[in-house]
């Protein structure tokens, strides 16, 4: 995809593309797990801001018929001028200061010239030197511990139009566009190439998403809020780059897919070109767009209508809006609640389910409610694709069902069973409870079932009494399948013990 | 010194079709222009901070307010082509 083609030179790669094929080390001496190297550059879309970069549209254009959402200044006319928004910058240097990064002391516009009709100027503004911040970092939890992966640069660019093919990119004639997105504020995040798997790679912009969501500066559920392009060589070759990638979960399976292609040519001996890809998300493939040799020349120059900025004198007071953020809350809720470190890292990864967790907290033992949270909660939440907020399981639901489950009123199964059924109907818990006979079985009642059994399974209590545990299990089995679920095994197994 | 290479590479950044006849007429207008920045160059500016803008403007925001749009209807009055409300184009890849 032409349009969020970058320059190359912000990069630091190896520039190790070019080495004669006789220095590249032999197949036998890659280590798949170690020797893959990837970097990412990530747009995001700032469309929590009302109006446009340097125009008054309403970002609100998703959802809305096409070409609705432009003026002179985003159709690129002749005359228009760009208005900086300030909120834009704003939010950058948020960003830009909770990825770690450092505040340039001058930071300027650039044009990058290109000719394609989803920027009707000609070019597109842009950063090129001198970006709003450099050098931060994001740490990320990896299967052997924490890592930390550098972020080269943070900046501010226009988003271009969207263009469309009716039938496919391959298959269409012409291309259709809609101006509704030229002019969207885009920040690009660029990584340091130190991601060693595709796995880290998503675990990078999981975290990064979480980071971004904490500081409320984008809607990541709308079309095209996140953009991510994949850089990724192995050790000694050559360096590909998938552009476009729509979701966490595409970036990794591109990466693999790319992964195993680099390994397969790496084993033929045949030398990998450096080139540009598309990921074809329903096929699971990538597709050569073009070489090196075709890639173009940006012709930056420093875009003479938007004046210079000195917003370090900002950082003080921004940096004072910016909330606690994940790894902040994960180390306080270990602190003040006493929870275990993986409950805590699972309910900080999405700030919507750490405030939940927080209120909730406020009327339920912490680690029952990080527990139930954490483990089942969430679990229901993503196989549904959906978030807390729109699930019907609101608190204060939680809150009601969690003071049951802890004075024995529910069992674990059944509370499993209610937490989906309130998720999937809305209905109140307590209605759900007696419909369902979800409440527990009374003592006096168990015992009879307890007592019932013993009497109608005299076979199983021989073998129990010489000293068969399956048989045991036999019977608990038949009183928990009378009693519907809804009573508690090691008060039947105390009981049984009790009157065999 | 710029070649023949050179300015077939531009004319293609451009989206100008550039054949011999106009080689042979833009090659000695873009040399007299690059030798005049030579000429620039040469000047000694190694103590000098670059002027990225003459008018030594900083910082200068629009709050972010919403303005209205434009009517649809006079965004594609001047389109020469267009479908279905959208701004047709040729295919490029």
């Amino acid at each position: 995809m032409h349009n969020d083609e970058k320059p190359r030179v912000f990069q630091s790669y190896p520039e190790i593309e070019d080495l004669p094929m006789h220095e590249n080390p032999q197949p036998n001496e890659i280590n798949p797990d170690s020797d893959v190297i990837i970097g990412l550059e990530i747009h995001v879309q700032l469309n929590k801001l009302k109006s446009k970069l340097f125009c008054g549209c309403s970002t609100s254009y998703h959802n809305s018929e096409p070409n609705t959402h432009t003026c002179p200044v985003c159709l690129g006319l002749p005359g228009s001028l760009p208005a900086l928004n300030k909120k834009a910058v704003e939010f950058g240097i948020k960003v830009a200061l909770a990825l770690e990064c450092k505040l340039l002391d001058q930071t300027l516009f650039y044009r990058k010239n290109y000719f394609y009709p989803d920027l009707p100027k000609g070019y597109q503004i842009s950063q090129y030197d001198f970006p709003l911040a450099k050098d931060g970092r994001v740490t990320i939890t990896t299967d052997a511990g924490e890592k930390v992966i550098r972020i080269n640069r943070v900046h501010i660019e226009e988003d271009p139009a969207k263009l469309m093919h009716i039938g496919g990119m391959g298959h269409s004639k012409y291309t259709l566009v809609d101006y509704n997105r030229s002019g969207m504020p885009l920040l690009e995040i660029v990584t340091e190439p130190d991601l060693r798997s595709p796995k880290e790679a998503r675990r990078f912009l999981d975290k990064l998403r979480s980071i971004l969501d904490y500081l409320d500066v984008f809607d990541g559920n709308l079309e095209g809020a996140m953009r991510i392009d994949a850089n990724i060589s192995l050790k000694g070759g050559g360096r590909t780059e998938v552009k476009n990638i729509s979701s966490h979960k595409g970036v990794e399976k591109a990466l693999l897919y790319e992964k195993t292609r680099h390994k397969n040519l790496r084993m033929k001996n045949i030398h990998i070109k450096r080139e540009t890809r598309h990921y074809d998300e329903q096929r699971g493939i990538t597709i050569l767009l073009r070489t090196k040799e075709e890639e173009e020349d940006y012709r930056y120059f420093p875009e003479p209508d938007i004046p210079l900025m000195n917003v370090k004198e900002w950082e003080t007071r921004l940096r004072n809006e910016i909330p606690e953020l994940p790894d902040a809350k994960r180390q306080r809720f270990i602190k003040e609640y006493g929870i275990k470190e993986e409950h805590a890292r699972s309910l900080t990864s999405d700030i919507a389910i750490a405030n939940y967790f927080e209120i909730i907290s406020k009327e339920i033992d912490p680690s029952v409610a990080a527990s139930w949270i954490a483990d089942v909660v969430k679990g229901e939440l993503n196989y549904r694709d959906i978030n807390i907020k729109e699930s019907n399981l609101t608190a204060d639901k939680m809150i009601r069902i969690l003071k049951k489950f802890v004075l024995g009123e529910i069992t674990d199964r059944n509370m499993v069973e209610l937490i989906r059924e309130i998720i999937d109907s809305g209905k109140d818990p307590e209605e759900i409870i007696k419909k369902r006979g979800f409440g527990k079985v009374g003592e006096d009642e168990v015992l009879l079932l307890v007592k019932k059994v013993i009497e109608e399974n005299p076979d199983a209590v021989k073998d129990y009494r010489n000293k068969n545990d399956k048989a045991l299990n036999y019977l608990v089995g038949k009183v928990m399948a009378l009693s519907k679920g809804r009573s508690d095994p090691k008060e039947v197994i105390n009981l049984l013990r009790k009157y065999i | 010194m710029i070649d023949k290479k050179t300015l077939e590479h531009i004319g293609k950044l451009a989206k100008i079709e550039l054949d011999d006849k106009d080689i042979d007429e833009f090659l000695p207008q873009l040399q007299s222009i690059l030798d005049l920045f030579d000429e620039i160059n040469s000047v000694e500016t190694e103590t000098v901070e670059p002027t990225f803008h003459v008018f030594g403007l900083k910082n200068v925001f629009r709050e972010d307010d919403v303005k209205p749009s434009l009517d649809r209807e006079d965004v594609l009055k001047n389109v020469p082509k267009k479908e279905k409300d959208y701004v047709k184009s040729p295919k490029i890849l």
